[in-house]
Order: C-alpha cells, then sequence, then structure tokens
C-alpha cells in the first residue's frame, strides 16, 4: 500500500513521532553531557579568578592545584563572591562582577591588593554574547585587561570608585581606555566596575578584616609592606 | 552505483567551485562576516558547519521519501536544529574554551541558508551518499572562505595568527600599526567581495 503522505493524519503523526524522537535524543545527549559541562564550567571559574591573579596558561589539572594552593578562603555577600588569595605572602582580594554588555551578561573577576591605597592587581572578564574581534576583546584581548594593572580603585580616602573605562583617558591612574569599537561594551565594564566595587567596598573590607582575624601577625604585617614598595 | 562515481564526484566538487555556495550563490554571507575577526573560530565554526550540512543532509536524504510535502521545511528545520544542539554540547562538554568563543554562533547555524538551500535543493532529491558528499562540499567551501577571510582578518588587523604573532615587534617600534578597520565586520564584507571578484576572474569555468 502507497502512504498519501499528504493527508492530514499522516502529517500529524509524522509531525508527532519525529518531534517526540528528538526530544528523545537531546534529553538523552543533555543528560549524558551534563557532568563532563558542569565540571568544564567549574573549572572555568577557578580558571578566570586565576586570570584576574595573572596566573594564565594552565590546563585542567594545573589550574585545579594552582587554585587549591593560591585561594584560601571564599565569602559571599549579596550575591557577590570573595575569595581572599595569597601569592608569595601577599594577601590579594579577588572580587567578582556582573554587569550588562551590549548583547548579553558579561562577568568578571578584579583583583586588588594594597591596604591604604588599594590598587589593582590584576583582571579578568568575560561575556556571553559580545561581538567576536569588537566587544568581545574586553575577554580575549589579555593587552587589554593588563591594562587595569596598578590602576587606584578608590578616590582617595573615600569609597568612591575611581576605576573606570573611558573614551579619554584624564587620569591615567584610575581610568582604562575603551575597547576600539565597543564602546557599549566598555561602557558595560565601566558600569559593572563602578556597581561592583562600590558595594565590594564596604563588604570587602569587612571580610578582609574578618579574614585577617585568622591570620597571625607575621603574615599581616608583609601584606602592607609590599604593596607600598611597589608603589613608590 | 560507484562510492565516487562522476556524479557523486561533482556532487562534492561543485560546490567547491562552480556552484560555491558563498562566491557563486552568495549564501551564508552573515555568519561568515560575523566569526571572521580571528581565525580560530574561523576555522572551528567551518567545521562544525561542514559536519552539520554533511549529516542534515544525509539524514533528510535518508527521510526524504516519507517527508509529508506540505511540511518539508519544518521537518528540515527539526533535523538541523537537533544537530546543532547535539554539537553545541558537545562542543561544550570537550572543547569548552571554544564553544565559549563561538557563542552565539553555532546556535545561529540553524538559520544558515547554506543549509536550508542544500536541504532543499539536493538532499530532498538525491540518494544519502551523494547528500552526504554534497554537504561535505559546501560545507567545506563555506569553511574556506571563512579560513581565507579569517586570516586576512587576523593577520592586518592583530598582526598575528591563530593567536601567534607574525609581525615582529621591530616593525611595531618602525612605526607600523595594526589596521584596526580590520577587526570590523564591515571589512569582512569587503574581503568576502575581493574573493569573489578573484574567483570570478582566474577561477570560474563556466560549464
Amino acid at each position: 500500500m502507497k502512504l498519501n503522505t499528504n493527508s492530514n493524519s499522516y502529517i500529524i503523526v509524522y509531525s508527532a513521532i519525529l518531534v517526540v524522537i528528538v526530544a528523545f535524543l537531546l534529553a538523552f545527549i543533555f543528560k549524558a553531557l551534563k557532568p563532563m559541562q558542569d565540571a568544564n564550567v567549574a573549572l572555568d571559574v577557578k580558571k578566570q579568578i586565576l586570570y584576574s591573579l595573572n596566573i594564565r596558561n594552565l590546563d585542567g589539572a594545573e589550574a585545579e592545584a594552582k587554585y587549591a594552593e593560591v585561594v584560601k578562603e571564599e565569602g559571599e555577600k549579596d550575591g557577590q563572591k570573595f575569595y581572599m588569595c595569597e601569592i608569595d605572602g601577599e594577601d590579594i582580594l579577588v572580587v567578582s562582577l556582573k554587569g550588562m554588555g551590549l548583547w548579553g551578561g558579561i562577568s568578571g573577576y578584579i583583583s586588588i591588593h594594597g591596604d591604604e591605597t588599594p590598587t589593582v592587581y590584576g583582571a579578568y572578564f568575560n561575556h556571553e554574547g559580545e561581538t567576536a574581534g569588537l566587544g568581545a576583546e574586553i575577554k580575549d584581548s589579555q593587552a587589554w585587561q593588563e591594562k587595569f594593572i596598578g590602576k587606584r580603585v578608590f578616590v582617595d580616602g573615600t569609597q568612591d570608585v575611581a576605576l573606570g573605562v573611558v573614551k579619554n583617558v584624564d587620569d591615567p591612574e584610575t581610568q582604562v581606555d575603551c575597547v576600539t569599537g565597543a564602546t557599549l561594551t566598555s561602557n558595560g565594564v565601566n558600569d559593572m566596575i563602578k556597581a561592583g566595587l562600590k558595594d565590594a567596598g564596604k563588604n570587602a573590607v569587612e571580610l578582609f578584616l574578618k579574614a585577617q582575624c585568622y591570620k597571625d601577625a607575621p603574615a599581616d604585617s608583609t601584606a602592607t609592606e609590599e604593596p607600598k614598595a611597589e608603589e613608590e | 552505483m560507484a562510492l565516487f562515481s562522476k556524479q557523486n564526484k561533482e556532487a562534492f566538487t561543485n560546490p567547491l567551485n562552480l556552484d560555491h555556495p558563498i562566491l557563486g550563490q552568495v549564501l551564508g554571507i552573515c555568519s561568515a562576516l560575523a566569526v571572521t575577526s580571528q581565525l580560530k573560530p574561523a576555522i572551528v565554526m567551518g567545521l562544525a558547519v561542514t559536519v552539520i550540512t554533511a549529516f542534515s543532509n544525509t539524514i533528510i536524504s535518508i527521510l526524504r521519501n516519507t517527508i509529508p510535502n506540505r511540511i518539508r521545511i519544518v521537518v528540515q528545520l527539526v533535523v538541523v536544529a537537533a544537530l546543532v544542539t547535539i554539537v553545541s554540547q558537545i562542543l561544550k562538554a570537550y572543547v569548552y574554551d571554544v564553544s565559549v568563543q563561538l557563542s552565539v554562533y553555532v546556535g545561529l547555524i540553524i538559520t544558515n541558508c547554506i543549509l536550508m538551500g542544500r536541504l532543499e535543493a539536493f538532499a530532498m532529491q538525491n540518494k544519502p551518499w551523494p547528500s552526504f558528499l554534497d554537504g561535505v562540499g559546501n560545507g567545506l567551501a563555506y569553511a574556506m572562505i571563512l579560513v581565507i577571510v579569517g586570516a586576512v582578518r587576523e593577520f592586518l588587523g592583530r598582526g598575528s595568527l591563530l593567536g601567534f604573532q607574525i609581525i615582529p615587534d621591530a616593525c611595531y617600534d618602525m612605526g607600523y600599526i595594526n589596521n584596526g578597520m580590520m577587526t570590523m565586520p564591515a571589512m569582512a564584507l569587503i574581503l568576502v567581495g575581493i574573493v569573489i571578484w578573484v574567483h570570478r576572474a582566474y577561477f570560474y569555468k563556466e560549464k
């Protein structure tokens, strides 16, 4: 018997079967790959934190080990995460950031050191769907991220965030140049830093102090001395 | 029919020259502009499209006699969308870095005109094996242009290829500046235009 492939009942049955098959197939593949994807995402977060500490080019296992070695403590306040890290005896605070880019969410980690005048130790940004080659440069361009290093975070003596991304740099001590061709994404990074660090100012100091309490005195003194030496 | 008969060979080689999806038919331009600012995403994108065209062509060709004519586009879309989702999940699980780099563009393969074009024009009328070859041919033809444009844009726009710096620092010291225009999508359009022109002028052969 030759099927009439144009009858309504055939079309309905055909599409129903097709959709069910595809749905099961996708559900199966999603389930099967989920653990690996989750592991990748978790590892990626750790890598990003290491990137913001200027530790790059590590593969999976190395990154895992380095992370365990460097990151001493994790804290969370109002959905924002903080990581107390220690590199060469110096305390460094990593702050997670979240914001809006041009096409979707952007995020980042920025590490800060120095008690008296906090400066940026390193920065790493990530995005969901910025344009490759333009907005995506905030993630892809290591050179751009390195421009943040050494910038002062706060307006002297206050909790106001001075660090920012602007088109025309007035104050090279606190401002970073925009990514060419990606003004809107750069503005997003600027807003994200301003918003993220504004709260972090207070929260981080709180957490920072709490973390300091766990440490013994000698570690404390090195933490305050080293960044100063760098600034001079 | 032999595995590599004359028709089968043509199914594979035609898209590479005569019926080139980008150069001849000017299809799939949108993603060619978007992912070609660097070489690596261009290569991965090219491979992903090749795999997806090949397998969607094969699957549709196997199903071609059962597909109701009135909903054939819907069926094609379902198959393509399922394959794209699978590929994007596999990329996420095995090459996470690359999948992050390609971000939305893997998902957008679903709307790539080359795919729908090949399914409609070839797979619906031909047997699975020629359809598979046709898919691979078209995918590679697409990948070829992406790689050419990606290489030129990354070289002139950043002085590097695949992320490795090619132009020595000495040139920058002497005053050489990367051409920032090359990282703009508009330059991809102009480059594709130039590639089409060169192809028409020197390589295009009439049947």
